[in-house]
């Protein structure tokens, strides 16, 4: 006992009498700064954007003011109003939803309800492929063969509808192979792997006990899901499909392809129209001034629209994934 | 038994409807399925069938010419040049520091209110669109310091660093405490164990996901149009002057006329989709064979 006393005491051999969890090296406190920097670079990245496009775009938010949102959009004349993008990001997202939320919660059902483990490997190997596609591939195979083909599909239900009163205004002639509908069919082949991966996840932590339960009651493959597995997991898979939105809103290229290029609103899907990203896309190489502050301007909406939807999905999401670890 | 069982109701009634509601179920998952894999298949067969008649090793190499020039001249050999010079420089910014960064999510900040909020935001900013980091790398960089294949490379570093971040996480995750207790047992300061035994540990998975990043990376577009322009020429100095990618050639390619030019997009595609897929199955290998801690 003695000899420990002297070891740590002020005559001692091993240095100050500090607390054993003071005593950190210098290389020990600098890598944990190194660390904590590299953590605080995504804050100061998001903040940067805001920022930086913020003060790039002023130019146009102090021109227009509340005619940021206007209804026309004429470089020419120098009127910027965001209104046609914006409508043709909403419009374009909702086909690609509605579209490819059920395909989506259909194949996570599959993979995590139906097939077995080895089936399920190579179903998961065929979404990720479909992740892996680049949008600029998509876009060209978009463009130069799924346009062509879909065209005579469109002309034919156009010529179909032609007089019926609700049809007429959404599908009637003049149609177009670019069009806010073709847009919308790609972005739904684009978000369809993300939507897909996590509502798997979450429906993959609906407790066993619960499905169980379900079927020793006598209940079918499909009355225990409904009963059992979409009560627990459909606040997770509402953020899911928030996910796949911002990702359809945000998609640029694909969209800059096939959406047809045209600043116009309207009803009529097979029509040629333009999304927030798309536009940015295509007219950025030719803006200067105003032209350029308000394509910035346009990035700017956008990235506040996907940070917000990205912060409502992941706080669904990051909630049902901890309700079901718990 | 047998008596049993003919005496016993039918439990499943009334059968007819039930199963036959469950038939349908399951049937139209496989079919949702089936109508994900046709396009994929269509668009896959289509970027081989057109890519390789027109690639070969001088297609990969040769300059980039006029888009009216016909199929069988030129290739895209600048643009595999900057595109390796790009994506090069940006994993070289990104995969460090997305590695540091996540240590210090799951080493250092625990479960503390700061570690808290820079996991969710690395969350929320893989959200961020391409376009967007395009745009913001444009108004800091490009406005002050010019083009280059540095300012690509800044953009997409930000697009990967939260990506890198969030798989590099979910492995220090999986490491088992009991191995860093014992190092610190041993009397291991904080950054010698996780230098020296925990990021050993998962370097599997720390090294595919950062594959899976590169390999999303190096198909992106947007970012890459106000950062490093689209030019025709080699520009073998990344950190001056524009440059080109794979994808940038594509884009350009795309809406023109000229066949020739449609052609020569369809031989970059198969290329850009080859090194993709590349990546991908190196990602796979990487994880079944080095992968020491899984869920």
């Amino acid at each position: 006992v003695s000899t420990v006393t002297q070891q740590v005491g002020p005559a001692g051999t091993a240095g100050p009498t500090r607390p054993l969890s003071e005593r950190r090296p210098f290389g020990d406190r600098t890598f944990q700064i190194i660390t904590l920097a590299a953590g605080l670079l995504v804050l100061v990245i998001l903040v940067l954007i805001a920022v930086t496009t913020t003060q790039q775009a002023a130019p146009w938010f102090k021109a227009e003011g509340w005619g940021i949102f206007g209804k026309t959009w004429n470089p020419a004349t120098n009127q910027f109003g965001a209104l046609a993008f914006i409508y043709g990001t909403a419009i374009t997202s909702a086909i690609a939803l509605v579209m490819a939320v059920p395909v989506s919660i259909g194949i996570a059902l599959l993979l995590t309800e139906v097939v077995r483990y080895r089936l399920a490997r190579p179903i998961v190997y065929v979404i990720d492929l479909l992740a892996v596609v680049p949008s600029v591939v998509w876009g060209l195979w978009g463009i130069l063969v799924f346009a062509p083909w879909i065209q005579h599909i469109y002309t034919s239900i156009g010529s179909a509808v032609t007089g019926i009163p609700v049809l007429d205004t959404l599908f009637g002639p003049p149609t177009s192979g670019a069009s806010f509908f073709t847009a919308g069919v790609i972005l739904a082949f684009m978000i369809t792997p993300i939507i897909t991966s996590l509502s798997r996840e979450v429906i993959a932590t609906v407790p066993a006990i619960d499905k169980e339960g379900a079927y020793a009651l006598g209940a079918t493959r499909l009355e225990m899901i409904t009963g059992a597995v979409w009560p627990h997991s459909k606040g997770g898979i509402v953020g899911a499909v928030l996910l796949g939105l911002g990702r359809a809103m945000g998609e640029t290229i694909a969209a800059a392809l096939v959406i047809g290029s045209s600043a116009t609103i309207t009803l009529h899907l097979f029509a040629p129209g333009d999304s927030m990203p798309a536009v940015i896309a295509n007219q950025f190489g030719e803006a200067s001034g105003t032209f350029r502050a308000a394509l910035i301007g346009l990035g700017v909406l956008l990235f506040a629209f996907t940070i917000i939807i990205n912060v409502i999905a992941r706080a669904i999401v990051g909630r049902a994934a901890e309700q079901g670890s718990a | 038994m047998s008596v049993i069982t003919g005496q016993q109701p039918d439990l499943r009634e009334p059968a007819g409807w039930r199963r036959t509601k469950n038939r349908i179920a399951t049937v139209l998952m496989v079919v949702a399925f089936v109508l994900v894999v046709i396009p994929l298949v269509f668009v896959l067969i289509t970027v081989v069938a057109r890519g390789i008649k027109i690639i070969s090793w001088s297609f990969l190499t040769s300059s980039i010419p006029p888009q009216v020039a016909p199929a069988s001249e030129g290739g895209i050999g600048p643009a595999i040049v900057g595109t390796i010079e790009i994506v090069a420089l940006a994993t070289v910014m990104a995969v460090p520091l997305g590695i540091l960064g996540a240590i210090y999510l799951n080493e250092y900040g625990g479960k503390g209110p700061l570690a808290r909020l820079i996991g969710f935001m690395a969350d929320v900013m893989t959200g961020v669109p391409s376009i967007v980091m395009g745009l913001f790398i444009f108004s800091i960089w490009v406005l002050h310091f010019q083009f280059s294949g540095f300012a690509g490379a800044l953009a997409l570093g930000c697009l990967m660093l939260p990506v890198v971040i969030r798989s590099t996480d979910e492995m220090l995750k999986l490491v088992p405490n009991p191995l860093r207790e014992g190092s610190y047992a041993l009397g291991a300061t904080k950054a010698r164990v996780t230098t020296t035994v925990v990021l050993p540990a998962a370097i599997g998975g720390i090294v595919s996901g950062a594959l899976l990043a590169v390999a999303r990376a190096a198909g992106e577009t947007a970012p890459l149009l106000f950062t490093i322009l689209t030019v025709t020429t080699v520009n073998r100095n990344p950190f001056s002057g524009p440059n080109t990618s794979i994808p940038s050639q594509i884009f350009a390619n795309a809406t023109s006329p000229y066949t020739g030019a449609q052609d020569r997009a369809w031989g970059a595609a198969l290329t850009l989709v080859v090194i993709a897929f590349l990546f991908m199955i190196a990602a796979r290998i990487i994880t079944a064979r080095f992968t020491r801690y899984s869920r």
